[in-house]
């Protein structure tokens, strides 16, 4: 995967709660066999009406947000299914750093094995860059390296990220291949199991 | 000796590798796959030349995608096309295969304890966030994304940071025909969607210990829906009886001696959790979900709550676009809500004893005539022992649809579709917007409450049809 230090972009707002792998990959879009092209499903049900028209009251869809890169969400951002079509659709659309005050936990580590950083901030610090996203064009810098984030009007917020994710996202490591730098412990665990 | 919960005790067993500043390497003694989140993971083995590690400790069925009619011809090519994937991956990975035309075939929840893989102690994974299901026999069980599923067929390990413990006491007994469905949904209500997140959750206390295996994997199968990513409950007796002449387990005095070491996982006298919840069993009625996540929900005699009485605008924002989406009135009683669709299936209640106590409620009786009723038994096996007992007959006679085994209705990526703006009242586990269908309304229930939501058209407590003659 492509290794993330610092980046920096669009923000898209999306002021919702819960927001689950079901809206962000609605399961019609689940058969198909490739990683790529999830993107074109993305929140198809909030972006697209049932004559498959794009609906032009879902934020998303409009002129200002078409460069987004960092998602801007509320709580438990990603719960639901397992589905790695999820991070997948969010990467392929463009989205690179999704910042809300929680994740569920199985969206949040398949987020770091795909090169997408998800960042949790306070709820207080989530709302003023959900209002401040208002404005068209404003932007935001994710720094992993410093585990910060900065925008061009002063705002600074820290946050925390295990330092194994830190590391795998800092390099963009394939973890099967680290793994199997440790084959000899499997085999040796294996062997002791009987 | 430190007295250990049985997460501990599990742990400790599957560590390979530690290392400070990285999660544990943990040995996986169970990898369940299916259909939808698979195909990418073996195509990243063959594209890096790598090998199943396991075969004989991984287990494949087709259920998520699968019709439940007319299954000797898949007619939408992309569904075949993910189905003819996982049948050709098995093959050339030498993975055992229960496809669509074999006996055992099933939602992977409901074969793996069926076919007796699922056990005390282990450590199961699946590219499924129901996993946590398996946790009734005192397994590890979770659920993980496909890079996960891809990593775990090549070293059947998986890096994990030790989760926090959480002590889910269910004080008290149940109240006759109150079920698991309604005890776990009243859970759920009463802590919220997020309270389990970071845990591991086990379910202990006196109305648990009287739970039957069946049971006990509905309440463990709804742990996600609380944000856990695992459930579980310590191994009893209850436990044991259930596995003794599976098809997968020890025999003789094999079993006897795995049997007691069974039994000495369970959380010892003592042990500390990092956090404890209590709910009293006697106080939950049958619940109904009125809202757009499984938290939303009310027992039958409640009414839809109002946004102003919402904590926070965070909350009263989403009760707002709940009720719009489900298309209700603040205040109104949920036995008002007239529904014209029925699903009696998914890994949460379709195993046999779901569809017999439904049967029971249905016997003799007709399904209202504005509403559409399916049962899809959770495996061919369940099907099976149904019809030996004549339930098939029941639900038939009555106006239900009787089907072959899959996800069907539950996530409705197959034919079977709730369409937009109509009401389904459903066993299965997830209300979320568009789950069942583009526009669909769901309303999860326990089996009991869904058949008689069934023969009424909209949702009554099913108490009464167990107490006054009809
Ligand atoms: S029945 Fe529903 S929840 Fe269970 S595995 Fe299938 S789709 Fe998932």
């Amino acid at each position: 995967m492509e290794p993330i230090r610092k980046h920096e972009g669009v923000v898209y707002p999306l002021n919702r709660s819960n927001i689950d792998t079901d809206q962000i990959i609605p399961k019609q879009f689940l058969k198909r066999i490739e990683r790529q092209g999830f993107g074109q499903f993305l929140f198809y049900n909030w972006r697209f009406d049932d004559d498959d028209q794009p609906r032009m009251d879902f934020s998303l869809n409009q002129d200002r947000f078409k460069d987004a890169t960092i998602l801007v969400a509320g709580e438990n951002f990603g719960c639901g299914s397992s589905r790695e079509h999820a991070p997948w659709a969010l990467q392929d659309y463009g989205f690179i750093v999704i910042i809300a005050p929680s994740f569920a936990d199985i969206f949040y580590s398949n987020c770091s094995k795909n090169g997408i950083l998800p960042i949790q901030l306070t709820e207080a610090e989530v709302q003023q860059l959900i209002q401040k996203a208002e404005t068209p064009g404003y932007s935001l810098t994710a720094d992993l390296e410093n585990q910060k984030v900065t925008d061009s009007e002063g705002f600074e917020a820290s946050f925390t990220i295990t330092p194994y994710m830190r590391e795998m996202l800092l390099n963009g490591w394939d973890e099967i291949s680290v793994t199997l730098t440790l084959e000899d412990k499997i085999s040796t665990y294996e062997a002791s199991r009987g | 000796m430190q007295p250990k919960t049985i997460v501990e005790k599990i742990w400790e067993k599957h560590v390979i590798h530690q290392e400070t500043d990285k999660p544990d390497l943990l040995y996986i003694d169970l990898h369940l796959v299916h259909e939808v989140t698979s195909p990418q993971a073996f195509e990243g083995l063959r594209m890096k030349n790598r090998r199943v590690r396991r075969p004989d400790k991984t287990f494949a069925t087709m259920d998520h995608n699968v019709p439940t009619i007319a299954r000797h011809f898949i007619s939408d090519p992309v569904s075949r096309k993910q189905m003819e994937t996982l049948y050709d991956n098995c093959q050339e990975f030498g993975v055992e295969l229960a496809d669509i035309n074999h006996p055992d075939q099933g939602i992977v929840h409901v074969i793996g304890p069926e076919l007796g893989l699922t056990q005390p102690g282990k450590t199961i994974v699946c590219g499924d966030s129901h996993t946590s299901t398996h946790g009734a026999f005192g397994a590890l069980a979770f659920g993980i994304g496909t890079s996960e599923v891809e990593h775990v067929l090549a070293t059947q390990s998986i890096w994990q940071a030790k989760p926090k413990t959480m002590n889910v006491k269910v004080n008290g007994r149940l109240s006759p025909s109150v079920t698991a469905k309604d005890l776990i949904l009243a859970i759920i209500g009463k802590f919220g969607v997020r309270f389990g997140t970071g845990h591991v959750i086990e379910y202990t206390g006196e109305a648990v210990r009287a739970l039957s295996m069946e049971e006990r994997m509905t309440i463990c199968n709804m742990s996600i829906e609380a944000g856990a990513r695992a459930g579980l409950i310590s191994p009893d007796d209850t436990t044991v009886d259930y596995l003794r002449g599976r098809r997968n387990v020890p025999e003789g005095d094999a079993f006897e001696e795995a049997a007691a070491e069974w039994k000495a996982l369970a959380t010892d006298e003592g042990a500390s959790y990092d956090a404890v919840v209590e709910i009293n069993a006697d106080e939950v009625e049958p619940q109904v979900t009125w809202g757009i996540n499984p938290g939303m929900c009310l027992p039958v005699s409640g009414s839809v709550p109002h946004p102003e009485a919402a904590e926070s605008p965070a909350d009263r924002e989403e009760i707002e676009r709940a009720l719009t989406y489900m298309g209700l009135e603040a205040g109104q009683p949920i036995s008002s809500v007239p529904i014209q669709h029925v699903f009696i299936g998914s890994c949460t209640n379709s195993r046999l004893s779901d569809l017999r106590r439904a049967s029971e409620v249905i016997q003799g009786r007709k399904v209202h005539p504005d509403v559409r009723a399916l049962v899809v038994p959770g495996s061919q096996t369940v099907k099976q022992a149904a019809e030996a007992e004549g339930i098939d007959k029941v639900f038939i006679e009555a106006g239900f649809e009787w089907r072959e085994a899959g996800c069907s209705m539950c996530l409705a990526m197959n034919d079977d579709v709730v369409p937009s703006g109509e009401r389904c009242a459903s066993t299965s586990n997830r209300n979320f917007e568009g789950r069942q269908g583009n526009g669909a309304r769901t309303h999860l229930v326990a089996p009991e409450m869904a058949a008689a939501a069934a023969i009424e058209g909209r949702f009554v407590d099913v108490r009464s049809y167990f107490t006054s003659p009809v």
